[in-house]
């Protein structure tokens, strides 16, 4: 199995548990984004990967040969074990210009070697910037730099550690496109770590989600996105409604109407979280909408306008028309009915999931 | 957002296990290092008699404040001189703005005790300047005029100031270099104008540089003795010296060199507790380059003489007495060794030179690699031989290498029956190794300042790349030490060429520098006859010292042909 | 730059390889025309004697020069020292090393003979070789005949203003201070020297000759100095102002009266690790002799210790004199506790 498999880590520094049992696979050709909040241990296992670190607990492969192991304490240099590690602040060496600095890891300097860097640079935009030093480079540039860096020596696995985190958010998504199709292009299996779950989304072939050292969900971005296991997962990728309620006869109550939940036994506590993009809005009373089953009316609050999509604040009635709620919706494009206006609001089903409230 | 300050404050490199070849290697050399130091405390381990309650009953507490007013003195002159300078000259343009760069440096290659001597000369009572007032004024003796007494406090403050100046400009021009220009601006944007952003801004973000600097100049403030003696301010070094001779008690010496040494590692410890808690990052990556501020030409002559003076009464007037008298004198100078002592004095400088930045590297590098904090403790320990007054370093040093020979001398006999004899007592090795042991910590801080701007991850991405240790150290921190290591060997070889109480007491037979043989006679009152060695001192010291200017300057923005402005393409 | 470091490394490293080799190398060479000294006095007052001896007897002689360390230096060195014979500017400092054994004893008929036993150690461990008295400089005309011909003269009233003196803690001015001290019991020898502190006319600064200086551009009336300065600064023509300072004072022997004038003397001993003890023993007696004796007397216008020595004109011309030659061991013995009144009464400030 070619790719990176690291199996069952266990990780602590000092008295705390950095990570505790995580197993992963980075499979070639494929990106995998390791997904999480800070402090989840993402670093610490591409340090790991990369050797920077000993293995406590556990075993890596790589191109299914074992490069560490935990309990023998046997371990293969950084050095030796041809990936490929782009930090977060680039690290580019200050004394080496841009050709330099990327030519570095480069063993053997053939002319296919030094072609695939001029075009490189070419392609990436800094072909000008060739003999100049780090220092002068922008943000962005600098990415570029230490990307081909990384990538210049022919790695097996590329390794990520929030690449983008570092630029303006202007820029960011288009780096990230062509830093995406650049991978694609190279074919090199890449794992990637990263907070933001919309780049994880657009980037990844497959996705790992982590939460306090353990791996909570992978799978492909369309499975967690649609079939979260955890309300920590669906959380992640933006704001939800949230409901909470007692079970009673396999339902929920909450202001959409009721909501079942087949899972968690009757007398027991649960939350629904409706995702906020999720959730169509027409005006007036629309009586086909409201057959549906998480539909219901309320008066608009307040609308933002963010340019592609528009956020509503809609006031609406809580369960069984006892009490008020105000539901956050999310439409794209620009919608501004006035404020008071009566609105029907309606949740996509798929869009709504429930858990156990712990 | 993962913590950038734990990759960049305590390096996560791959750590060397606490006992392994390399950390008992550093030990080891660490504790030679030291050796010499422990020495002297083993000296002042023995009883003194009374010389205590003598001291505490007379002289102790003048000797503190003097010592502490000195200090004080010298401190904050050249804090103002050099810093003031310093920024002067990195900021602004203005005419005479490039010679200035390099030569405000110069008055460092000017030992104390010569600059002592030629404004002694000057100032005194029967000095030309007193002389001529007196025409001028009419006057008959010295109670009819008022004239300041060079030979006093603050006359001992003015010429440390002069020659010692040098160093605080030196760490803060780099530190000013380094300053990203966008801090400034930003400051300038927040409503602060040119002088609040100086003392708002780019002072703080100096000053673990200025601070370095300051604390090197009142260590070597506190260890002179040719000055204070030749003026007769009574400091505590001076009184290390009587108590040594005069009360002929080398444990009472010892036991004041000892406390003189707590009382140096109270205040860096202190210096260094209180930068921890602030972080000096430089968080502007995008480093532009500072074209200087054009002055107006009020503003321009003022900044001319500001640096003009320093250079001038540093330098260039002594250096024209000195030159007056040598016009006179040099045939007694070239008559006397003059040769032999300058090569002797060029030799040994280059020789500890060497050894200290080699020695400064190593355990600079060990102490990023190891982990163990019982490292950490003795390496500092063996870069306090700066702290000690060089002559009681030196006896130190006399009987460590006594204590080695005549340990190798009788094994050799007991086991071959030869008598090696001594082997480093009495030759150019035991002069040496006191320079390098004296000097070591201007390299070893040098390294370890030159290392902190390597980050974790710029070793992790060498790693990853391909480059094991030592081809990491090889590629990559070597070359981004060069700045560094260039000026730690040229202020070594600058300090050594003036130094002189350890070449006194260890050098072999026949054998001088320019140095002492300035002293034999400086101290004698005929500083003419050596006018010419002092010259030649100075001299020596000017190369290295424009070398250093050129080196500073260089280590920032260079390469700037390809663009100052951030490009528009792409960019950010 | 690499290929640089790589030619220099060895450059540097060669000279001291070769420091290092050559003691080694040198251990077995010829030893009968070396010999190896350590001096506490100045170079310009010994070489003279060293050149002389060089000629006369073909030995090489290698000295290192210092003013403090070099008790330590040979006793770290121990009985490997290669340091054959220890000079020194006076007494006090020949007895330091003694106190430590690192002297070794000398029998000589010859250096007997020469030097007189109040100047010498009973048992031979160290000689003295030559003498000079600290003396009064008086300004010819300003101080009146008898105003200053004691020491206890200059702490009187009438001599308030009118003393320069080097700084209190200059060995010289301890020995001076020693021997008042001996002559007069301490709590008399410290009111003297608060006298003489309040009789000051500037702080004391500057070395023997500039006290003569200071004379004659009127800062004072009289001085204490060591007489040789006298000779030296009469005879220097390379500074003739030098001459004009001398001019202008009388030297005054001080208690000619009662107990005579302070004297220290300048000393000489063999090493206890010596390793060329006959060529040791040769060079003391040649300090002894009458050549070096009259060498010492013209150079450097001391007092040869070696009777029916002729003096030098000059220095004869300042007269004979009484020398307060109790015996030195007391001088010595108070030598820290004039180091200590000196702090007591703060003289320098």
């Amino acid at each position: 199995m070619s790719g990176l498999v690291m199996e069952r880590i266990r990780h602590a520094y000092g008295n705390i548990e950095v990570l505790k049992d995580v197993s992963i696979i980075a499979e070639a050709g494929k990106l995998t984004c390791l997904l999480g909040p800070s402090g989840c241990g993402k670093t610490t296992l591409l340090r790991l990967a990369a050797g920077l670190e000993a293995v406590q607990d556990g075993r890596i492969y790589l191109k299914g040969k074992l490069v560490a192991d935990g309990k023998s304490n046997f371990s293969i240099p950084p050095e030796k074990r041809g990936i490929g590690l782009m930090f977060q602040d680039y690290a580019l060496f200050p004394h080496l210009n841009v050709f330099d600095n990327i030519a570095f890891g480069v063993r053997n300097m053939t002319t296919e070697r030094r072609t695939w860097i001029e075009e490189a640079l070419k392609r990436l935009g800094i072909a000008k910037h060739r003999n100049s030093f780090p220092h002068v480079l922008s943000g962005g540039q600098q990415q570029r730099v230490a990307l081909l860096r990384a990538l210049a020596p022919q790695p097996e696995i590329l390794l990520l550690d929030e690449p983008f985190s570092g630029l303006d958010v202007t820029r960011r998504a288009q780096i990230r496109e062509d830093t995406l199709t650049f991978l694609k292009e190279c074919g090199v299996a890449v794992l990637m770590v990263t907070h933001d779950p919309e780049e994880a989304m657009f980037m990844a072939d497959h996705i790992v989600v982590m939460k306090s050292g353990q791996v909570v969900q992978a799978g492909t971005p369309v499975q967690i996105y649609f079939h979260p296991v955890s309300a920590f997962v669906a959380r992640l990728f933006g704001e939800m409604n949230v409901f909470e309620g007692k079970v009673e006869n396999g339902q929920v109550a909450t202001p959409l109407g009721p909501f079942p939940i087949p899972a968690i036994p009757d007398g027991q506590f649960a939350q629904v979280l409706a995702r906020m993009e999720g959730i169509r809005l027409v005006s007036g009373r629309d009586e086909t909408a409201l057959k549906t089953c998480c539909a219901t009316t309320g008066r608009v609050e307040e609308v933002y306008l963010l340019g592609r999509s528009s956020h509503l604040h809609v006031r609406v009635p809580g369960p069984f028309g006892k009490g008020e709620a105000v539901l956050h919706v999310r439409v794209p494009g620009v919608m501004k009915p006035e404020k008071g206006a009566l609105v029907t609001v309606f949740a996509d089903p798929k869009q709504v999931f429930g858990f156990p409230l712990h | 957002m993962t913590n950038a300050a734990s990759q960049t404050a305590t390096p996560n490199v791959p750590k060397v296990p606490a006992i392994s070849g390399w950390a008992l290697g550093t030990l080891g050399i660490a504790l030679v290092l030291a050796a010499p130091m422990l020495w002297v405390l083993g000296i002042a381990a023995e009883p003194s008699g009374d010389i205590w309650s003598h001291l505490v009953e007379t002289v102790l507490s003048r000797l503190i404040w003097t010592t502490l007013a000195l200090m004080t003195g010298v401190g904050i002159g050249t804090f103002i001189i050099g810093t003031g300078t310093a920024w002067i000259v990195t900021m602004c343009r203005f005419p005479g703005q490039k010679i200035f760069e390099w030569a405000l440096l110069i008055p460092m290659a000017v030992p104390a005790y010569v600059i002592a001597y030629v404004y002694t000369d000057l100032l005194e009572y029967s000095g030309p300047i007193q002389g001529l007032i007196r025409d001028l004024g009419g006057f008959e003796t010295r109670r009819d005029y008022w004239f300041f007494d060079i030979r006093s406090l603050g006359g001992a403050i003015a010429m440390m100031t002069l020659v010692l100046y040098p160093y605080v400009y030196l760490l803060a021009r780099a530190a000013f270099l380094e300053q990203s220009v966008c801090v400034l601006e930003a400051s300038r944007t927040l409503g602060r104008g040119p002088w609040a952003s100086f003392f708002k801004v780019a002072l703080p973000l100096a000053r673990p540089a200025i601070a370095v600097g300051v604390s090197l100049v009142m260590m070597e403030t506190l260890n002179d003795f040719g000055t204070v003696d030749f003026f007769a301010v009574a400091t505590f070094t001076t009184g290390i010296f009587d108590v040594w001779l005069n009360m002929n008690s080398p444990s009472g010496a010892a036991q004041l060199a000892t406390v003189m040494l707590v009382f140096v590692i109270v205040l860096i410890a202190l210096e260094r507790h209180e930068r921890r808690l602030q972080k000096f990052h430089h968080t502007s990556s995008h480093i532009r380059a500072i074209v200087g501020y054009k002055l107006p030409p009020l503003r321009a002559w003022a900044a001319f003489i500001a640096c003009a003076l320093p250079v001038m009464l540093g330098f260039l007037l002594p250096a024209a007495v000195l030159g007056s008298y040598a016009l006179n004198f040099y045939s007694v100078t070239l008559n006397a060794n003059f040769w032999s002592f300058t090569l002797n004095s060029l030799t040994l400088s280059a020789a500890a030179a060497f050894v200290a930045i080699v020695l400064g590297v190593f355990l600079a590098y060990s102490l990023r690699l190891g982990r163990a904090p019982w490292l950490n403790a003795v390496a500092r320990l063996a870069a306090l031989g700066y702290a000690v007054p060089g002559a009681v370093l030196a006896i130190g040093i006399l009987m460590f290498l006594g204590f080695i020979d005549n340990f190798v001398d009788g094994a050799m006999k007991s086991v071959f029956g030869v008598s090696t004899g001594l082997i480093f007592s009495g030759t150019v090795v035991a002069v040496t190794s006191g320079y390098v042991v004296r000097f070591l910590s201007l390299s070893f801080g040098a390294a370890e300042s030159g290392l902190a701007k390597v980050t974790a991850s710029m070793d992790g991405a060498a790693r990853t790349l391909g480059a094991g240790p030592l081809e990491t150290l090889r590629r990559v921190h070597l070359p981004m030490l060069k700045g560094s290591i260039m000026t730690a060997a040229l202020l070594v070889f600058v300090d050594c060429m003036k130094e002189l109480p350890m070449t006194v007491i260890l050098r072999p037979f026949d054998f001088g520098t320019l140095a002492t043989f300035v002293h034999q006679y400086a101290s004698d009152e005929m500083l003419p006859e050596a006018a010419l060695a002092a010259l030649t001192i100075v001299a020596a010291g000017i190369v290295p010292v424009i070398l250093l200017s050129y080196t500073i300057a260089k280590s920032r923005v260079s390469n700037l042909g390809a663009q100052t402005e951030p490009d528009a393409e792409g960019g950010q | 730059m690499k290929p640089l470091v790589y030619i220099l490394r060895p450059l540097f490293f060669a000279p001291l390889l070769g420091a290092l080799l050559g003691p080694a190398l040198n251990a077995n060479a010829a030893e009968t025309d070396v010999l190896n000294v350590y001096s506490y006095r100045q170079e310009f007052l010994v070489n003279p004697l060293i050149e002389a001896f060089e000629k006369e007897t073909g030995v090489d002689v290698k000295i290192v020069f210092a003013q403090e360390g070099l008790v330590q230096r040979l006793k770290a060195e121990g009985m490997n020292s290669p340091v054959d014979v220890i000079l020194t500017a006076d007494i006090n400092r020949i007895e330091e090393f003694q106190a430590e054994g690192l002297l070794q004893a000398v029998a000589s008929d010859t250096l007997n003979a020469n030097i007189p036993p109040q100047y010498r150690h009973p048992d031979g461990l160290w000689y003295g070789m030559t003498m000079r008295a600290r003396v009064i400089y008086a300004h010819k005309s300003r101080v009146k005949p008898g105003e200053a011909v004691t020491y206890e003269d200059l702490a009187a009233p009438h001599m308030k203003g009118r003393v320069c003196t080097r700084s209190g803690k200059h060995p010289y001015n301890i020995s001076l201070l020693a021997s008042v001290i001996a002559a007069k019991g301490a709590d008399e020898a410290q009111v003297w020297l608060q006298g003489v502190k309040d009789n000051l006319a500037r702080r004391p600064q500057g070395n023997d000759r500039a006290q003569v200086k200071a004379i004659k551009e009127g800062e004072c009336d009289v001085a204490i100095g060591n007489s040789y300065y006298f000779g030296k600064m009469l005879t220097n023509d390379e500074k003739p102002e030098e001459k004009e300072w001398a001019a202008a004072v009388n030297l005054i022997f001080p208690n000619q009266a009662d107990r005579g004038a302070h004297v220290n003397v300048s000393a000489a001993a063999v090493a206890q690790s010596a390793k060329h003890l006959d060529t040791a023993i040769k060079f003391l007696e040649f300090l002894s002799s009458d050549n070096a004796q009259r060498l010492f007397a013209a150079e450097n216008f001391e007092y040869p210790l070696k009777d029916g020595v002729a003096l030098d004109p000059l220095v004869a011309s300042w007269g004979s004199f009484k020398a307060d030659d109790r015996n030195l061991a007391e001088i010595v013995a108070q030598h820290t506790e004039a180091a200590k009144m000196m702090d007591r009464v703060a003289f320098d400030q």
